[in-house]
């Protein structure tokens, strides 16, 4: 028998805001345990939340991200439920009103596009955190209640762990863009819950799904989901049915593990939230927000391809992150030559990031003295074996780089006025070797440069000596 | 008409215990304030939009501000017990972390 498989993914994302999503309290990581909270938070009694318009604009930005329909008359909705790590019994959530719907992703597999529908992007708000102790209690930070978030729902378009993973992956990549979240997985700033079910082809009905939560990496994300897959369809194969539940991907083991078995439907008692008035999403606010997007990374790799014509791997590592693609813009904006600009971002600039274990925007060198090293190169004023030189310096210490290799004395001779008087000395004092060129033995040309780079120390333009090398030689 | 189930239902999500005879008193209990209630669908809505709001207000937005903060102490008050500016509370391990 074959089977179909189909995926579902609920993906959690915090907002990058100041204050939180229905309090003013601040939002930061790494405070104090409960000293960057409130009263309202806490839900207190008489305490009364306030929407953030803030976080609704980005939820606005990352909805235009993803292509879906602005919804107008919102409004937020209770969801009850008790638990330590939410001291008020509730969270505010969008049940009815979700702020967008119909949206969708288009992800690359197998050198095909395919498009991902999501289902609906509503806002709410985060919980604590709770660490288990093991001494018999739990231990309780709420600096994280009230953070806006996200979720964003899939609709059942996603037919393999792989397509999970792209999903993921550029899903993390266009908000990441939109700067409405730092979607960090190993931070918590994006989180993805899965549910995966099988049926058989042809079967009209989806079979009983499984939930699989606490993932912290995409890669987890698609290795659970592969062992979800075979364990149901070796189920179905023997004969059994597949129970609903709730299951956590265990690396050591690298399996599914059961962590509940769901009894009926969860029963959240959902209700309008009566402390929250509607919100009205005017288009003159759609409006605002839409000006503020910034370029999408698949329209960025377009332009870099087409425009700047860079190589479809160049456009692809540049558009991994935003401040690397913004980066490069500026370089280029600057007048650098966009490869030699793409060159060295990918190479003595990622390797330095990777080598020092920091972020493009924690380094340095500007985009002002990159570009003007790449013109130093594209007017040959320095070679680019100088440039190596150059741009460890550079990199490090944002120095000047023109003031720099002239005060190293770095700077190539491409006067012919300078260089022509020392070619034709050497010339003169090596006639055999112009008559073995001459007689075809090429070699004689690369000794007679070997000795004008001496005599230059090396600061010779190679292109600039050899033009008046030949022209000499003819003359000869 | 509301069941000993249902309230049982409602008191097993509240978190809340009783006797089999307090469930059966609660059944009446609210049988009678759910007949009460449903007075209101002698009312002709006909035609009037769902509402979810008693104040007519929309839009009623904060600005991205962080301006208020209250003080750990002041908010531990209220907490039974705490270690170390941690709320302690007995382990719970029935919910998924997140």
């Amino acid at each position: 028998m074959n089977f179909e498989t189909t995926i579902g993914l609920e993906v959690h994302i915090e907002l990058k805001t100041k204050s939180k999503m229905y309090s003013p309290a601040p939002v930061t990581y790494g405070a104090e345990p409960n000293t960057a909270t409130n009263v309202i938070d806490w839900g207190y009694p008489g305490v009364l939340p306030s929407a953030n318009r803030g976080a609704y604009s980005l939820g606005i930005m990352v909805a235009l991200a993803l292509h879906a329909d602005i919804t107008r008359f919102t409004h937020f909705d209770r969801k009850n439920y008790f638990y330590a790590d939410n001291p008020k019994a509730y969270q505010i959530t969008q049940s009815e009103t979700p702020l967008a719907t119909n949206g969708y992703v288009e992800i690359e597999v197998d050198g095909h596009t395919k498009k991902i529908g999501i289902e609906e992007l509503h806002v709410e708000e985060d919980a604590g955190k709770n660490t288990h102790a093991g001494d018999g209690y739990s231990y309780v930070d709420l600096n994280r209640q009230g953070t806006p978030l996200i979720e964003i729902v899939s609709k059942p378009d996603i037919k393999s762990p792989e397509e999970a993973y792209q999903y993921l992956e550029t899903l993390r990549q266009i908000v990441q863009f939109t700067g409405a979240s730092d979607v960090k997985m190993e931070e918590g700033s994006m989180r993805a819950d899965s549910n995966l079910s099988v049926r058989p082809i042809g079967q009209k009905e989806y079979g009983t799904k499984t939930e699989i939560k606490n993932v912290n990496s995409f890669n987890y994300v698609r290795s659970a989901l592969a062992f979800e897959q075979k364990r149901q369809i070796g189920l179905l194969m023997a004969g059994k049915t597949i129970r609903p539940e709730t299951r956590r991907w265990d690396e050591p083991t690298k399996s599914t593990i059961l962590m509940r078995v769901k009894e009926g439907a969860d029963d959240y008692r959902y209700f309008p939230e009566p402390d929250l008035p509607p919100v009205v999403v005017s288009q003159e606010w759609v409006d605002e927000v839409a000006a503020k997007l910034p370029e999408a990374p698949t329209a960025r790799r377009q332009r870099y391809v087409h425009e700047l014509g860079l190589p479809e791997y160049d456009a692809g590592v540049l558009t991994n992150t935003k401040e690397m693609s913004d980066y490069f813009d500026q370089v280029v904006a600057l007048g650098a030559d966009p490869k030699q600009a793409s060159n060295y971002l990918m190479g003595d600039v990622s390797a330095y990031l990777n080598d020092q274990q920091v972020e493009l925007q924690d380094i340095a060198l500007t985009p002002e003295h990159l570009a003007a090293m790449i013109k130093l190169i594209s007017d040959g004023t320095i070679s680019s074996k100088i440039a190596k030189k150059v741009i460890a310096e550079i990199i490090k210490n944002d120095t000047d780089p023109e003031a720099w290799v002239k005060a190293k004395g770095m700077v190539q001779e491409s006067d012919p006025a300078v260089l022509t008087p020392i070619i034709t000395d050497i010339l003169d004092a090596n006639e055999q070797s112009i008559e073995d060129f001459k007689n075809g033995k090429d070699r004689a040309i690369g000794y007679l440069i070997g000795q004008i780079m001496k005599q230059t120390r090396g600061k010779a333009n190679p292109k600039v000596v050899n033009q008046i090398l030949m022209q000499e030689i003819k003359q000869r | 008409m509301i069941t000993k189930e249902s309230v049982a239902h409602v008191a097993e999500l509240a978190k809340l215990q009783f006797t089999d005879e307090e469930l059966q008193h609660f059944t009446g209990q609210l049988d009678e304030i759910l007949n009460m209630v449903d007075q209101l669908s002698e009312v002709d809505t006909e035609g009037v939009p769902v509402t979810t709001q008693n104040v007519v207000l929309e839009n009623v937005l904060r600005a991205d501000e962080a301006t208020m903060v209250t003080p750990r102490d002041e908010l531990m008050r209220n907490v039974p017990t705490e270690k170390d500016g941690l709320i302690q509370v007995p382990a719970i391990i029935d919910k998924e972390e997140d």
